[in-house]
Formats: structure tokens, C-alpha cells, sequence
């Protein structure tokens, strides 16, 4: 075990494991969650540990689909947030593109003060705006509609879009918009044939980062809806808490349903969202 | 279809350009000096920004001078003035102290810890095997992709005093170390979302669980980024890892670490969601400002000036927050 062979291998070893143990304490609350969906119900209410379900069930899947909460199933609300999801991307990724290609583009008079206002704006907590958002919305005739909620969404997701997406505007090559305009193309169609394709993943990247922030908001979804029919998941997870106690199998089983896009989202643009965040301290 | 139409005026060029143009400066939109394209496109992401968070902001201060209740909000009778009542009035509750101190001291272990965790994290996954590496990448970004309803309703359900797994886990200790530890040996059925502490203690490990990812993934993105040759030469004269990180890493990955405090710091004094799920909104003592300033607003009967006031202390927290990180994000320059 001396030598400097061994202990090398050693300390491999050790990594290996601190990384396995790294894993397993990240993976058990998702794999509890994702377990307990299918877990019948004399396993989840025990003070004994049960690793997996043995009475492996589909009962509370079942019933979140059909019964679900308040009289309504779970695809009402999947559908719900899905609504508000997109319409949050689809407006707001044509205000995010725009605004990109001016700061990535142009150098002009107020370029950085605008910069500074979205790093501000990110900062800017959603309990803040709630209160006169919800005037507001109610004033315009919005509340209690899905609408209501998309404008509101885009407001909180438009600064950090336009922040990402700058960056993809700034990579691609000048050389190739003053190829087109050597080549007769004029503004528009050089944005649109040539700086567009170009962005198109970056714009993928930051769609779906507000798809996914729109998809888990809950203060706005909580105060500027009422009608149960317009609840979003995170809202309608809350009625799983009743007075006849907490009814975890369907909770367990609507989560993991709410999760399962965010993960597949997250795994395709994970690394675009850090480079987002922490753009301009990583260099590269 | 809002983005063609939009730009539809300006491309109006592309008929009106006769042949190849000799110069390399862009074509002139038609009707358009080249310096307003920039603001043009600049004005429908102003006008949602200006209309739907900078108005909004100003209206929050505005209405924390005002009394809006039941009949404002109906519009039946206009905001009237009140001053500074609101804000003496949430200063001379207690609710709103132990608020303020539950959001700061939380932030206060919260972001430490998350930070703390991460960068080791971080650092291992730099010295892992390719393969090992992405195994850890692939697991930590579970727990950050669960949504914070969902990550609640997890620690909801570890936490739960009947069915949760922490009290079978402490459960198994020896009686005598239980004892000794925290005088107590029997666990079961201990409720730990009733008070105000011991619902922060969930809070911060759900919060840290969830958080230590994104500062794990940063941190080994910013060290992929330092030339190898500097850890050569550091192993070379002896230097142990401690010290390597030390004179080598941390130096190198400040602004890195600059950032991701920042952000930390925010994302914990502002958080809502998780404390939502774990605390929901009856046990008062567990507010932070964020869920004070809510349920004050919105509570039966409304009280939306006070939290409106609440809100504003809350922002001016975070402004002053913020300023440190626009300085940050400023001196990298090239924005």
C-alpha cells in the first residue's frame, strides 16, 4: 500500500465512490417520488422504509388521470400549464430575438443601461409584481384567464431570454451578414436566411428555459386564478393536501408527471442554461 | 407570424435594392436612418419590460403608501393616501420581524452551504473519469430539474411525521447515541413542519439539495476553462490539494464565484415555492417575506398596501444585492 502505484489506485477508488455517493444523494428524493407513485397505499403509509414498491401498483396514476383533483382530471392542469407554457415562449421568443439582435448586433446610445435593466429586472422578486400585476390584470378584464397569466409570464421570463440569447447573436460570424449584403440581400432577408438558422438553437435553448420557468410557476398561477377549470399542475397539486389527511400516492404519481418534461427539456440544454446564467464570468 | 409582421416595413428594402452593392455597409432599411434599427428592434422587448415589470414596480411603491382593501380593489372608491402607515404598522408586527430574520438567516446558511457543496461537487467531477464524470452530471441534474412544487412535495413527504423516512432514519441510531445527541431516542410520528425552525432546517436541505447541481455543473465548467499545465506545475512542487485550490483555483474562478453567490443569494431571500409546499400559508411564524408580503396582500380581508410595503423592503434587499453583481457582470465587460 506504499507505493505510489497503490495509493494512486486508491485514491481512484475513493473518487469513484465520493462520485456514487454524490449520485445516490442527488437520485433518492426523485427515485422516492417516482417510487412512491406506484407504491399501494398500505406501503406508503407505514414507519417502515419500503425501497421499492413490492405491491407495485398503478392505482394512483390511474386516478389522477380519471378522478384526479376537485372533480377534474390531472390532464385538464398538464393541459393548463402547457397552455401557458408555450404561449409564454411563442410571444415571447419573437421579443427576445428582437431585442438580442439589437444588443449583439449594434453598439448605440443606451446599449448598456438596457443591459443593466435586464440584469436588474432578473433580480426583481415575482411577489413584488404580483400585487399590481393582479390590479392590473383585473382592470384589463384578464383575470381568472390563461392569458392573463402568459403576459405575466412572459414579463418574468423576457429579461433572462433576451440576457441568453444575446450570446448566440453574438456567435455567429459578421462576415456572413456582410457576405449576404455584398450579395444584394437587404436587412430582412439577411436576418431572415442567414443570422436566423444560425440562431435557431440558441433560440431553441431559450424557449425552452422559459417553457420551463412558465411551466413551475406557482405565485402568479396561485393569486391570478380562481376558476378550478384554469388551475396549472402547481396550483391543483396543493388540493391533493385534504382534510381526510394527505393522499401521497396521487401526489407522488402527479409530481413525477410534472417532472417528466422538465427532465427531458433540462437534459437537452443544460449546458446552454449554465452558460446562460453565469455568462460573462466563464469565459469560453 | 408577429415577427415577420413587425419587420415586414423594413424589409420592404430588399425590392427597392437594385444589383450588387459595392460597398460592405449594410443595405439602408427603407425608410429607416441605420441608427434607429437598433432601437426599432429594441422597442417590443422595451415596451413588455417597461409595461409589465418596470410599471408594475413603480406601482408597488406607490400603492405601499396607499390603503387598498376590498371596495379599492372593486374600484368602487379610488386607493387613498395613508403615508407611511403601512410601513409603521408591518414594522410594529412581530410577524414581520421574525419574517425578515427567517429570510435572512436562512439565506445566511443556505447559500454558504449550497456554495460549499457544489464547488466540492464541482472539483470532484473534474477529477472523476470521463464516465464517472457524466454518471454524476446525468444524476445531480435530476434532483436540479425537479420543479420547486415537486422538490416541496418531496421533503414534504421525507419530512412527514407518520410515513417519512428522516424519522425512520433516525430511528435506527442506538437509543443511547439518540439520547445523547438530541435527548431523545423514539422518533416516530415527530412532526417536523410545525415549527417555525425545524421547517427552515427542511427548507434549507430541500433548497441545498436542489441547488448545489447548478453550482457543481458552473464550477466544473469554469475549470475545464484553466489550463492544465498550472495543476502540473502546482503537483510538480508539492502542492497538496488544498492549496491548490487556494492559489490556484479560487483565484482563477472568482468571478465565477462571484456570480453564483450572487444568484445564490437571490434565488434563497426570495424563495416561495418549496416554503409554500412545506410550511403552506397558516403558520405565520414560518413566513418569509416573500410569503408575508403575499398573504398579507391577499388575505381575507386584503391588505394590499401593507404588502405592498413588504414587498418593498424585500426589493430594496435584493437591489442592494444586485448592484454588487451588475458591477460584477459589468467588469468582464464585453457584454
Amino acid at each position: 500500500m506504499k507505493s505510489p502505484l497503490a495509493r494512486r489506485r486508491l485514491g481512484k477508488t475513493a473518487l469513484n465512490a465520493a462520485g456514487v455517493l454524490v449520485f445516490l444523494v442527488a437520485v433518492f428524493p426523485v427515485y422516492w417520488m417516482v417510487s412512491t407513485g406506484f407504491k399501494a397505499n398500505d406501503q406508503i403509509f407505514t414507519t417502515d422504509f419500503i425501497p421499492f414498491p413490492t405491491h407495485f401498483t398503478f392505482e394512483h396514476v390511474t386516478r389522477v388521470l380519471t378522478d384526479g383533483v376537485a372533480g377534474h382530471s390531472i390532464w385538464l392542469y398538464m393541459r393548463n400549464s402547457a397552455i401557458v407554457a408555450l404561449g409564454t415562449v411563442l410571444i415571447g421568443a419573437v421579443f427576445a430575438l428582437l431585442s438580442a439582435t439589437a444588443v449583439a448586433r449594434f453598439r448605440f446610445k443606451g446599449r448598456t443601461p438596457f443591459l443593466a435593466l435586464l440584469l436588474v429586472a432578473q433580480m426583481i422578486p415575482a411577489e413584488a409584481l404580483l400585487i399590481p400585476l393582479f390590479l392590473g390584470v383585473k382592470r384589463l378584464g384578464l383575470y381568472d384567464q390563461l392569458l392573463g397569466l402568459i403576459v405575466t409570464q412572459v414579463a418574468l421570463t423576457l429579461p433572462f431570454g433576451i440576457w441568453m440569447l444575446r450570446t448566440f447573436v453574438a456567435a455567429v460570424p459578421k462576415s456572413l451578414e456582410e457576405a449576404a449584403w455584398i450579395d444584394g440581400a437587404s436587412r430582412f432577408t439577411t436576418f431572415w436566411k442567414v443570422l436566423f438558422p444560425l440562431v435557431a438553437p440558441g433560440l431553441v435553448a431559450t424557449s425552452i428555459f422559459s417553457f420551463i420557468t412558465a411551466w413551475n410557476e406557482l405565485i402568479m398561477a396561485l393569486y391570478l386564478i380562481n376558476d378550478p377549470t384554469k388551475y396549472t399542475m402547481p396550483v391543483a397539486l396543493q388540493y391533493f393536501f385534504g382534510q381526510k389527511g394527505t393522499d401521497w400516492g396521487a401526489i407522488m404519481a402527479s409530481s413525477t408527471m410534472m417532472t417528466i418534461p422538465v427532465v427531458i427539456f433540462f437534459l437537452l440544454v443544460q449546458r446552454r442554461m449554465v452558460s446562460g446564467l453565469v455568462a460573462g464570468a466563464v469565459k469560453g | 407570424m408577429t415577427n415577420t409582421s413587425t419587420l415586414a416595413p423594413r424589409g420592404g428594402g430588399r425590392a427597392s435594392t437594385p444589383g450588387r452593392r459595392r460597398s460592405h455597409r449594410p443595405p439602408r432599411a427603407s425608410g429607416l436612418p441605420a441608427w434607429s434599427i437598433p432601437y426599432v428592434l429594441l422597442i417590443p422587448g422595451l415596451l413588455v419590460i417597461g409595461a409589465l415589470l418596470l410599471w408594475p414596480l413603480i406601482q408597488m411603491v406607490i400603492i405601499s403608501f396607499q390603503k387598498v382593501g376590498l371596495v379599492q380593489i372593486s374600484g368602487k372608491k379610488p386607493a387613498t393616501w395613508v403615508g407611511l402607515e403601512n410601513f409603521t404598522k408591518v414594522f410594529e408586527n412581530d410577524i414581520f420581524w421574525s419574517s425578515l430574520r427567517n429570510t435572512v438567516v436562512f439565506a445566511a446558511i443556505a447559500v454558504p452551504l449550497t456554495l460549499i457543496l457544489g464547488t466540492a461537487v464541482g472539483v470532484l467531477l473534474h477529477r472523476l473519469g470521463k464516465k464517472m464524470s457524466l454518471f454524476v452530471i446525468i444524476g445531480i441534474m435530476f434532483a436540479w430539474a425537479v420543479p420547486p412544487v415537486a422538490q416541496g412535495m418531496i421533503w414534504r413527504s421525507l419530512f412527514d411525521a407518520e410515513a417519512g423516512i428522516v424519522n425512520w432514519a433516525l430511528n435506527l441510531l442506538p437509543d443511547g447515541l439518540s439520547n445523547a445527541l438530541f435527548g431523545r431516542a423514539n422518533w416516530s410520528g415527530v412532526p417536523w413542519l410545525n415549527d417555525a425552525w425545524s421547517i427552515y432546517m427542511a427548507l434549507t436541505v430541500c433548497v441545498v439539495w436542489a441547488g448545489f447541481p447548478f453550482i457543481a455543473v458552473s464550477v466544473l465548467a469554469g475549470l475545464k476553462g484553466i489550463p492544465a499545465e498550472l495543476y502540473e506545475a502546482a503537483k510538480v512542487d508539492g502542492s497538496g490539494a488544498w492549496r491548490t485550490f487556494r492559489k490556484i483555483t479560487f483565484p482563477l474562478l472568482k468571478p465565477v464565484f462571484a456570480v453564483l453567490t450572487v444568484l445564490s443569494i437571490i434565488w434563497d431571500f426570495k424563495v416561495f415555492a418549496q416554503l409554500y409546499v412545506l410550511a403552506g400559508t397558516t403558520n405565520r411564524e414560518a413566513y418569509n417575506l416573500s410569503m408575508y408580503a403575499v398573504t398579507e396582500a391577499f388575505k381575507a380581508p386584503p391588505k394590499m398596501g401593507s404588502g405592498a410595503a413588504i414587498a418593498v423592503v424585500l426589493t430594496v434587499i435584493l437591489l442592494i444585492v444586485t448592484a454588487a453583481y451588475i458591477r460584477q457582470m459589468f467588469k468582464q465587460e464585453e457584454l
